[in-house]
């Protein structure tokens, strides 16, 4: 537990990624089988203790303080695992620390009342820390700050293997994960799990940037593609997945090999195949186009799903690409061969909730940069350039597959409120919360916060802003600082966005899709910024919803 | 029952509501006989009597100051020697009387200086704590408690049951174990420049750290101050840059350095190679507000008594009443009630908790 708990410490105070993935491939160096096979297990989310939930744990610590001192520290504190590894009584002389698997073991075996009994004996004898790391793994919900693809990350690092490869047998594991170990150690053949219906790792893309503003160094410009060799399909703007039926098992998995399957049990049903499909997961309008990304994000991350919602929200996935069928392995054929057989198995797969994701006719450059800047349909993010003669290969390969995506959005806002970075920029104010005008109940022009942006600017760029705030501060709410923005002065800023939904969650109405800084306007005077009527204007038309629910 | 009855203290024949000898107002703690406030927060005043230098405490204008004389030193060394009219230099233990009031100090254990007032009116003894601690510093005296104290003043900056302050040289354990295992990165320790920073930079040096430690110019005068007073730093240097010397800030990598937390998120916070973010104060037993102020190792060294000290000295104690000015007075008085004591939260403002921005 003590090198658990104080993993779990170093991992919530690091704000640095490549500093946590340090951090996790020497905890998985330096700690035995079977701890650090179950430590994976907590950081994945996969460890489900089923007796011992918060709602015990405050009833456990309100046997043994006040409950109204409980309640006011709650308060200040927070969270449930902090404040109760805080207020937990010390029994002096009782502390000894259990190895984890000795903790694990116990519980995964026990009844709710003995599962009870047992952390609150293990709180006796713990200090704050290890509580804190105990009540954490018993509830699940870490909160610190890792996801699971990040985990993955590590224990790729820690092989010298590629994350994909994880991710290709994840499925097939069982904690505490020991043959998985085994070999990232270098003792071992990689494990080969029996998964039936197993993830196949995804192909991706760079993207074909003009602007001289590229993020991505292998991104290149559109000027370099030859056309003549390229098929062209839209992007849409839903979820990557990959549809996979073998054998009776259907699963549905991300593009980092999460399996979402639960969640869509009206795709699920509608998989009567023997194939393994790439494509996007969508929200059918029921006008039958397809439906704003926000719609979708209604149906994300439930663990249960109403018929209710799956028929007012139905999904449905189309395709791009097929990798196996019929348990024939397509993914070494080109993209041409691909295409036809992927057209075929549409087709007689007959269902509604899977389709064909059209090509788009390539006569020239310009045309398809002309297409790519009007889609019909507000829910495409562009373009995709494949190579007919590409393989299906796991990664992102340079060449042969190339995302176009159309311009950003672009609004001028005033900068409103910042608030300080993170890591690097931690002595930077580097997330900027910036309004559009409009007229207020007062019949006077206010500014409406519309979004909020932290990158898209260089760091001298940066430098220049942090300046500005720290000279234009007008009040301070903790990290957060407000700035003066009125119609004699303040800082423009264009923002760019990939798109905008209605949101009711938001002040304005509003919610931007991606919004970062494109530029600083210190010529521009603040009254001449854009007004909420022009951001209105760019909405998609009416999809044909009634009022969308507040999630 | 001698001496009980509500709201009032039964001494000897008379009957004095403690009331009449001090009681809260909106510039800080007041007692009408002696006609001096304690720790004025608002304003000049004519007479203060002060606990200890910290600014919220201790602050310039006063007509008359009466205070130890080490916080008369630190009061001076902030505010320049104008920062009154008339100095009352007094001694823990000895006597003066104001107004026929009997006023005296006793250390409070906080910082250099830091002294409980105890006021003494018609056979009616109050204690004010201003802020303490219980726990040992080798850079002032020991808190020590007043007996036969009727009502007792007490603070509660960290009045909650959440807060548990562990054991002091763990902690520094945990910095030189840190420097060590990054011996790459600039460990910046946040500190409050009086008493903090010297307490920790004295916890160095008995852990066994004798290399330079660097310091931001705000801690200068005061660690000065303190080396007058007899407590031995070691070396110090000021973590100055040249910056027309190239790679200059590579001298910093492995070092600690000691700065008011504040100074870490400004520009000077950013000369140092690779740092990592430390903060020496009682806030960090709490993970997310480290979290959320940007710490990496947070240092859980206080200067104020934790729950169970506050607890424990009002047991020790013992005292007709409690009443509490400043922190987190629901909680004390809601542990109050629980033993069965007497309580009441005087909801003075002004004072700060050690905040972190």
């Amino acid at each position: 537990m003590q090198a658990f708990s104080d993993l779990l410490e170093r991992l919530i105070l690091t704000a640095s990624r490549n500093t946590k993935v340090e951090l996790m491939v020497n905890y998985f160096r330096q700690t035995p089988d079977p701890a650090r096979g179950w430590t994976l297990a907590v950081l994945t989310g996969e460890l489900d203790i089923p007796g011992v939930k918060g709602g015990s744990i405050r009833r456990l610590a309100e046997d043994r303080v006040d409950p109204e001192l409980f309640r006011m520290s709650y308060d200040y504190v927070g969270d449930l695992a902090e404040t109760v590894s805080l207020i937990w009584p010390s029994r002096r002389g009782a502390n000894r620390i259990p190895p984890m698997e000795d903790v694990i073991e116990a519980l995964l075996g026990a009844t709710r009342p003995e599962g009870e009994r047992l952390v609150a004996g293990w709180l006796d004898m713990l200090e704050p820390p290890q509580r804190w790391a105990l009540i954490k793994m018993v509830t699940g919900g870490l909160r610190i700050g890792v996801s699971a693809r990040l985990t993955k990350v590590a224990l790729a690092e820690m092989g010298g293997v590629e994350p994909a490869e994880i991710e290709e047998i994840w499925h097939g594991l069982a904690p505490p994960n020991e043959s998985l170990f085994a070999w990232l150690d270098g003792d071992a053949e990689k494990p080969s799990p029996d998964i039936k219906a197993p993830f196949r790792p995804v192909m991706l893309a760079h993207p074909l940037v003009t602007k001289d503003k590229r993020d991505d160094p292998d991104a290149i410009d559109p000027a370099m593609i030859d056309p003549s060799i390229f098929a062209a399909e839209w992007k849409y703007d839903g979820i990557r997945v990959q549809a996979v039926s073998e054998r009776g098992v259907r699963r549905i998995y991300t593009r980092t090999g999460d399996d979402i399957s639960h969640t869509f049990p009206d795709v699920l049903a509608a998989m009567d195949f023997e194939a393994a499909i790439d494509g996007e997961l969508l929200i059918r309008a029921p006008n039958g186009e397809v439906a704003p990304f926000n719609e979708l994000q209604q149906r994300l991350n439930r663990k249960t799903v109403t018929r209710k919602q799956m028929e007012a929200r139905p999904a449905m996935i189309r395709a791009y690409d097929i990798l196996v069928e019929g348990g024939e392995d397509l993914r070494t054929l080109p993209f041409s061969e691909r295409r036809k057989r992927l057209e075929t198995f549409v087709e007689r797969t007959g269902s509604d909730r899977i389709d064909l994701s059209p090509l788009v006719p390539v006569t020239s450059l310009d045309a398809l940069e002309a297409a790519r800047n009007d889609p019909p349909a507000p829910e495409i993010e562009g373009l995709m350039l494949k190579r007919w003669d590409s393989v299906y290969e796991a990664g992102r390969p340079t060449g042969p597959w190339w995302k176009w995506k159309r311009d950003p959005f672009l609004v001028d806002a005033v900068m409103m409120y910042a608030q300080r970075g993170h890591g690097r920029r931690s002595s930077f104010h580097s997330d900027f919360t910036f309004g559009v005008w409009r007229e207020g109940e007062d019949g006077e022009d206010e500014l409406t916060p519309v979004g909020k942006a932290y990158f898209g600017f260089t760091d001298e760029e940066l430098k220049q802003l942090d300046k500005f705030v720290r000279e234009n501060t007008v009040d301070r709410f903790g990290p957060v600082r407000a700035v003066t923005a009125n119609k004699e002065k303040g800082l423009v800023l264009e923002v760019a966005f990939e798109g905008l939904q209605r949101s009711p969650r938001h002040k304005s109405g509003l919610a931007m899709r991606f919004p970062r800084v494109n530029r600083i306007r210190w010529d521009k005077p603040s009254a001449e910024a854009d007004r909420l009527e022009t951001l209105e204007k760019m909405l998609p038309a009416d999809p044909l919803f009634g009022k969308s629910s507040p999630a | 029952m001698a001496g009980k009855t509500c709201g009032q203290i039964l001494y000897g024949q008379a009957m004095i509501r403690p009331d009449l000898l001090l009681h809260p107002t909106p510039k800080g703690l007041y007692c009408p006989p002696g006609d001096f406030y304690i720790d004025p927060v608002r304003g000049s005043v004519d007479r203060a009597v002060v606990t200890h230098g910290h600014a919220d405490h201790a602050r310039s204008g006063h007509g008359a100051v009466l205070a130890t004389p080490e916080t008369l030193a630190i009061m001076d060394a902030r505010y320049g020697e104008d920062f009154t009219a008339n100095r009352q230099p007094i001694e823990y233990g000895e006597t003066v009387e104001i107004n026929g009031v009997t006023v005296w100090m006793s250390p409070a254990g906080h910082v250099l200086g830091s002294a409980q007032v105890v006021v003494e009116w018609k056979g009616l003894r109050m204690v004010c704590t201003g802020d303490y601690k219980r726990r040992r510093d080798p850079t002032c005296r020991q808190f020590e408690p007043v007996p036969d104290t009727h009502v007792f003043i007490s603070e509660a900056t960290f009045g909650l049951p959440v807060f548990k302050h562990p054991d002091t040289d763990g902690e520094i354990r945990k910095l030189l174990d840190s420097v060590a295992l990054f011996p790459d990165r600039t460990h910046l320790v946040g500190v409050y420049a009086l008493g903090k920073a010297q307490r920790v930079i004295k916890l160095l040096r008995e852990a066994g750290y004798n290399e330079t430690l660097y310091i931001h110019g705000a801690l200068e005068k005061l660690c000065q101050l303190y080396e007058d007073h007899g407590v031995a730093l070691g070396p110090l240097e000021t973590a100055t840059l040249d910056t027309k010397e190239r790679g200059a800030q590579e001298r910093f990598r492995g070092k600690i350095v000691l700065g008011p937390p504040s100074s870490f998120h400004d520009k000077w916070g950013r000369r140092f190679p690779d740092p990592l973010p430390c903060f020496a104060s009682g806030w960090m037993s709490v993970r997310q507000r480290a979290k959320q102020s940007g710490v990496e190792l947070p240092l859980i060294i206080s200067d104020h008594a934790d729950w169970d000290e506050l607890t424990d000295t009002v047991r020790e104690v013992n005292p007709e009443e409690l009443w509490i000015t400043h922190g987190r007075e629901d909680a004390l008085v809601r542990w109050a009630e629980l033993e069965g004591r007497k309580a009441r939260p005087l909801r003075l403002v002004g004072y700060e908790d050690e905040s972190i921005d």
